[in-house]
């Protein structure tokens, strides 16, 4: 690899914006390596769809952290020229795409949290990151929609859906205590009125994900121990052969363009 | 020979005129004017500014239609026009003009409907078929050919078609 990372000067408000647009890269991500695989065309392009949604707000959050940051870094600098260790996206989020079932049931754990998270983010003292949550919630509004489907199809399918649905919940679930964890600098922010407070958002998203998994005869494991990590980069080992594909263009031939 | 001088009134009624003129890549039929996705056009010192918004996030057509403002602009003479994209406020389908509605189904696509029923956490929208007029339809795949559109079959005319879904 022929290029050096680019550093990043993590004031508060980056980081957290930097945290968001890698959640939403990352999914996109993992969403676009089932172009050409999904089980039917239509879902090939649903999840492609899903991906360039989320591809898109990836952009706009990379864009406004490099207007923040102010330092000349920019969308694709931050995409394409940080390592693992510089990366801060939800653990949930770089898990492999695995069975379609696990696909789902990260995607149903995330946008049942994106949907509700975009809407409060509207109220955001900071007008960017509320125009860029207005857009998001409506894209987000869509997967939720799409991801319980699947779920309840799955789960309330044969007995071989149900069995890896219920697998892929039971496998996923430790995941997810990452998505309302807050730091020193982002309680700040929402003390400010910039960020959202993620526990204000909890009731409602287990409200959502419980009704979901009852619909589709599931159930939510017991289970309370939550991994950590992602937000500090501290990734599991999926994340790095991801970006080593993401990235390999750029750090082959630096500064290819096309 | 003439030359024309112009006010910047009538410079930026013009320019908007040229720049409604640009389609939507992906469904040929509609302006961006008629979708909602020219935003403005401001002219200060003769240097032309468009703003234009995304119906959404991630939409590749964007880098095209930027292109093509630019292009559209050239060939009439406004030289080194910016078209900037603007993220507030969010695009929705509210904004499509009725013209715009009627060109969409003439050409096959439903319209979107009025807004609201995107909340209900499973589906339960009514789209009329665009072919036959039936209310009779269901969703084959809420995700469709381009990101704005939904896949839908007639239940009467056994036709598939497209959804323009709102937003």
């Amino acid at each position: 690899m022929a290029v050096a990372s680019i550093q990043v000067s993590e004031t508060p408000l980056v980081l957290y914006v930097l945290r968001r647009a890698d959640d939403a890269l990352i999914l996109g991500h993992r969403l676009s390596e089932w172009c050409g695989h999904a089980p039917i065309l239509e879902e090939d392009m649903a999840l492609s769809n899903v991906a360039l949604d989320l591809l898109g707000q990836a952009r706009e959050l990379y864009s406004y952290a490099a207007d923040v940051e102010g330092k000349g870094n920019d969308e694709d600098k931050f995409a394409y020229l940080r390592d693992v260790r510089q990366y801060r996206n939800l653990l949930l989020l770089e898990q492999p795409n695995g069975d379609f079932a696990r696909t789902m049931a990260r995607q149903l754990f995330y946008s049942a949290f994106a949907d509700l998270y975009w809407r409060a983010m509207m109220n955001s003292k900071d007008a960017t990151l509320a125009a860029i949550a207005a857009k998001s919630e409506k894209e987000s509004a869509y997967h939720l929609r799409h991801s319980s489907e699947w779920i309840v199809r799955l789960g309330d399918g044969t007995a071989e859906s149900h069995a890896r649905a219920q697998a892929a919940i039971d496998d996923l679930w430790a995941f997810t205590g990452e998505i309302f964890e807050v730091d020193a600098g982002e309680r700040a922010l929402i003390d400010a009125g910039i960020a959202v407070d993620p526990e204000a958002l909890r009731p409602q998203w287990l409200k959502t994900i419980s009704s979901v998994v009852g619909e589709a005869t599931l159930v939510l494991p017991k289970n309370d121990w939550m991994q950590q990590g992602g937000r500090s980069g501290r990734h599991s080992e999926h994340l790095g052969h991801l970006l080593s594909e993401l990235q390999s263009m750029q750090r082959t031939f630096p500064g290819v363009a096309w | 020979m003439v030359i024309a001088v112009f006010d910047d009134t009538e410079l930026r009624q013009r320019a908007w005129d040229v720049a409604a003129t640009v389609a939507d890549p992906e469904i040929p039929v509609l302006s961006i004017a008629d979708l909602g996705v020219l935003r403005e056009v401001a002219v200060k010192d003769g240097q032309v500014e468009v703003a234009i918004t995304p119906t959404y996030s991630g939409c590749p057509a964007m880098n095209m239609i930027t292109l093509e403002i630019e292009l559209a602009l050239e060939r009439e003479g406004f030289r080194n026009a910016k078209v900037r994209t603007v993220l507030s406020p969010a695009w929705t389908t509210d904004w499509m003009s009725e013209d715009g509605r009627r060109k969409l189904r003439d050409y096959g696509i439903a319209p979107p409907q009025a807004a609201g029923s995107r909340r209900a956490l499973f589906g339960v929208e009514q789209v009329t078929c665009p072919q036959c007029g039936s209310g009779d339809t269901e969703v084959l795949s809420e995700f469709g050919s381009t990101s704005c559109k939904a896949l839908w079959r007639c239940k009467t005319c056994r036709e598939p078609f497209d959804y323009f879904k709102c937003h």
